[in-house]
């Protein structure tokens, strides 16, 4: 392989959202900072009797808004629909232009790529059950295929069979953004767009590409998903009370909220953005991904994956545990994650555990899966251009075990200038960014 | 800081023509196909009823003992994947925690994974007494699934269907704590999961990766799909063995199937130092994406496929005319055949009229995400025993085709071979290999 030589620094030059607070950066920002909560019952479809009949949606989101060709998006499903609006205000903001053959950017099109943490999309319930329904033979106890085939063939739609692939929200936006760059969309589960982030920034330090489109989009509010999630007794069943359900860190604390959305940086090389003026947000300075290789149901006991990634990042950034001003966590609300993370964080940060502020966004806007970290390192970026703290909502009864300062309840002003996301997935999946206020130095 | 080269120094593979990569080379060598009439499901109504299915294997002979219990958390593309690994793993040399838990010779922390894996669709059957169990008036009801049907799902079903599964299954085996991920773009995963693996260890940040990829296509959901999309072929099945035809002008579509291909890569210094047995090494790599409005298939030229492969040339820092081999994608669908045709001929300049393209899924059908590693190890393969096996099914290529179809088996001295995939949604990968001992 080519000796690159010179390591690149990254930059962020561009972000967009959508996600259920809001389909703009400021809007959601402005609604973290109020303590707002996207919570409210299940709408996408009826789930009244199920375990868990709320979630965290995007609501009244209107793709006509982002795109000329809503013709071209047609098919997409949620996430990617998600994807096309958060990287059309992240491109508007870093200055890239879309939807043209002829970009006047100052970015090579096979300099610029793609990295997303996406998932599935949904199936297509009507004709996925109504099959099933069909071929089943309960007294035999077994599918006949025949039946099966008829009404699968007769009903089902190729392009809506095809965008529950993975890769289509990165399709969707190649079109908007005519990327030519190296393109590559990961599931690690709820820890996927931290992952895709860190590893863009390596594509840009490595040199293979000036600009990377990086971030999440996923929609897990589906039929399945819900399912899956309730089977698994991951979810919070508060259906009385779907604002204060997310709850990370406290004593009653009994699962996570699914929500869903898109978020989108627009990675840079600082070379790049000096070269076209832009402005910039911040410096992406560390990441490091592990894996457990512990259960495919539990995190490690002692967050040996966590602790591994976490110094992993830090290393990588070249600075110390007492430089971290501001830690994200990933802070799901479930009763293993919020104590595990809570023991990795005091078993790296020592003595300064307790004195960093540690908060959790997912009591606002719930957990968006794939797309989570992403939202969440946005997160980060204005905690530090705005020197304030999002709070950890619905913090009422602390959990005794749990000692670390979570910002109860209210945002909270301080300085900061190098901010740590954590992200971890089921399977034991761990990925950690560290972000720097930018010094031209 | 200097990147470390990256070498191959294990292999494995389940694919329709055996459970080892030893009956995959033996199998192209001989002119097998592994493609027959579908026998995973009944294939009726099925406007495709062919595909490449793995051998039958017995998924607890290649666990070990205290990780038998997982299997009911197994679904069969975590299955194949878990396969092929093992084989990689042994023939490398290093042993790991699910080889010998007493001699383990890897620092778990400095090895990575990093799999390519397809969308995993659930099984309808697993699922359908609890869809049966939640109809009222022959229809499914919803409020009914909730109450009733929910429950009857095993609990921990959303585990079996997460795609990184099968790196976590894998990583917990084998005790590989270090980078984890799992690419997702359908039939470019593999080529673009070994890449990132190889970028992992170049930079440091492990000294050894398992890298490939797994998919098992053979079910009736991803079939439909495949079928709809008018992708799979829908005429002459009688003889499955030339069924699927790339670049050649009877073709008449893909065919589908499964397996997995798993390489061990690692930095050169740590191979050398260990005294193991070095394939070849990832010389380059390159991606990018193709554009269409049809995202369903290639765009007419496929520009991005041509970029991977002139960016993968780039990395490797060799010329057209210095590869000894091509495996393309190749398909047998006959649009994205010829454009991927062009892409290689215009990146390729005079170079691609005499360069060697042998096509494999005429013989192991398009195993997907998994179909990227396979190639990889063919190719590795070919290097190793210095000859190509001849193509099947190209006996007169497509209009506006000129590559140099391997027609005979040859003898050759491959110094360096291409791979490339794309797929669906247009991300496409190019991946350079050089032989172990050429300079």
């Amino acid at each position: 392989m080519i000796d690159k030589k010179t390591k690149q620094r990254v930059v962020i030059t561009g972000m967009g959202i959508v996600c259920p607070l809001g389909h703009d950066v400021e809007t959601v920002w402005a609604g973290m900072l109020a303590g707002k909560s996207g919570m409210a019952k299940t709408t996408i479809f009826d789930a009244s009797t199920f375990p868990t009949s709320f979630d965290a949606e995007v609501k009244d989101y209107d793709l006509a808004k982002y795109t000329k060709h809503p013709e071209l998006h047609k098919d997409s499903n949620r996430g990617s629909g998600f994807a096309i609006g958060a990287t059309a205000q992240a491109c508007r903001q870093a200055g890239i232009d879309i939807e043209t053959d002829a970009p006047a950017d100052g970015i090579e099109r096979s300099r610029l790529g793609i990295y997303l943490g996406a998932g599935e999309g949904s199936v297509d319930n009507d004709v996925f059950f109504a099959a099933i329904v069909e071929g089943w033979d309960p007294e035999k106890n077994e599918m006949d295929w025949g039946r099966w085939a008829q009404v699968a063939f007769g009903r089902m739609s190729a392009m809506r069979e095809l965008e529950q692939e993975p890769n289509m929200p990165a399709a969707h936006i190649a079109m908007l953004t005519g990327a030519r760059g190296p393109t590559r969309s990961c599931l690690t589960a709820c820890a996927a767009s931290t992952q895709s982030v860190g590893e863009a920034t390596m594509f840009i330090r490595r040199g293979d590409a000036d600009v990377m489109i990086a971030g999440g989009a996923h929609s897990m509010i589906h039929l399945l998903g819900l399912t899956g999630f309730n089977r698994l007794t991951a979810l919070s069943t508060r259906n009385d009370s779907p604002e204060t359900a997310s709850r990370p860190f406290t004593a009653g604390r009994d699962g996570f909220v699914l929500g869903e959305g898109a978020a989108i940086l627009i990675l840079e090389s600082l070379s790049s953005a000096k070269k076209r003026g832009v402005n910039i947000l911040a410096e992406v300075i560390g990441y490091g991904s592990s894996s457990d290789a512990f259960r495919v149901t539990d995190m490690h006991e002692e967050g040996r994956g966590a602790i591994q990634a976490i110094t992993a990042a830090l290393n990588d950034a070249d600075i110390s545990y007492k430089d971290i001003d501001y830690i994200n966590a990933h802070g799901t609300s479930t009763t293993e994650n919020d104590s595990i993370e809570t023991k990795a964080i005091k078993a790296v940060f020592k003595e300064e555990a307790k004195n960093i502020p540690v908060s959790s966004v997912k009591s606002m806007f719930g957990h968006l899966i794939g797309a989570a970290g992403a939202a969440e390192l946005i997160t980060c970026v204005l905690a530090m251009r705005d020197n304030i703290v999002p709070p950890t909502m619905n913090l009422n009864d602390p959990d005794p075990q749990l000692d670390l300062d979570y910002v109860p309840n209210k945002a909270r002003k301080c300085q900061v200038d190098v901010a740590m996301n954590e992200s971890f997935g089921f399977g034991g999946q761990n990925n950690v960014v560290i972000i720097k206020r930018f010094r031209d130095n | 800081m200097k990147p470390a080269r990256v070498v191959i120094t294990g292999f494995g593979a389940i694919t329709p023509l055996g459970l080892t990569a030893g009956d995959l080379w033996s199998g192209l060598c001989a002119g097998k196909c592994g493609i027959r009439q579908i026998d995973a499901f009944d294939p009726v109504g099925f406007s495709c009823k062919l595909a490449g299915q793995v051998p039958d294997y017995k998924i607890r002979e290649y666990l070990p003992k205290s990780r038998r219990k997982s299997v009911k958390l197994m679904s069969r593309d975590i299955e194949l994947a878990i396969i092929a690994a093992n084989e990689a793993l042994l023939g490398s040399g290093l042993i790991t925690k699910g080889i010998d838990s007493e001699k383990v010779n890897i620092n778990p922390e400095r090895v990575a994974i990093n799999l390519g894996a397809g969308l995993i669709s659930c099984d309808l059957v697993e699922l359908a007494p609890a869809v049966a169990a939640s109809v009222t008036d022959g229809k499914f009801d919803i409020q009914k699934w909730g109450k009733d049907g929910l429950e009857m799902v095993t609990p921990l079903w959303l585990l079996k269907y997460l795609p990184n599964m099968l790196a976590c299954h894998i990583g917990i085996i084998h005790d590989i704590q270090g980078p984890s991920n799992t690419i997702t773009c359908a039939e470019a995963s593999a080529h673009l999961a070994i890449g990132e693996a190889a970028q992992i260890i170049a930079r440091s940040d492990s000294d050894i990766a398992l890298a490939g990829g797994a998919e098992a296509k053979v079910n009736p959901i991803v079939m439909i799909r495949q079928c709809l999309l008018k992708r799979a072929i829908s005429q002459d099945q009688n003889d499955p063995a030339s069924a699927c035809r790339p670049f050649d002008a009877d073709a008449g579509g893909s065919v589908f199937g499964e397996g997995a291909g798993m390489v061990v890569l690692e930095n050169s210094e740590n191979a050398e130092g260990r005294g193991a047995k070095i394939y070849a090494e990832v010389a380059g790599i390159g991606a990018s994406n193709n554009i269409n409005p049809s995202y369903e298939r290639l765009e007419p030229d496929a520009k991005g496929t041509q970029i991977a492969i002139e960016k993968a040339l780039a990395d490797a820092q060799i010329g057209p005319e210095d590869l000894d081999l091509i495996i393309p994608h190749g398909t047998g669908q006959p649009g994205d055949d010829l454009a991927e045709a062009t892409a290689i001929e215009a990146a390729l300049g005079r170079a691609a009229a005499k360069t060697p393209v042998w096509p494999t899924k005429s013989m192991l059908s398009n195993t997907g995400a998994a179909s990227g590693a396979i190639d990889v190890i063919a190719a590795v393969c070919a290097m190793t025993d210095g000859m190509i096996p001849a193509a099947k099914n190209c006996d007169k290529k497509a209009d506006g085709c000129n590559l140099n179809i391997v027609r005979q088996t040859q003898e050759a001295k491959i110094n360096y071979a291409l791979c490339c995939s794309y797929t669906y949604g247009g991300q496409t990968a190019a991946v350079v290999l050089k032989k172990a001992d050429s300079k």
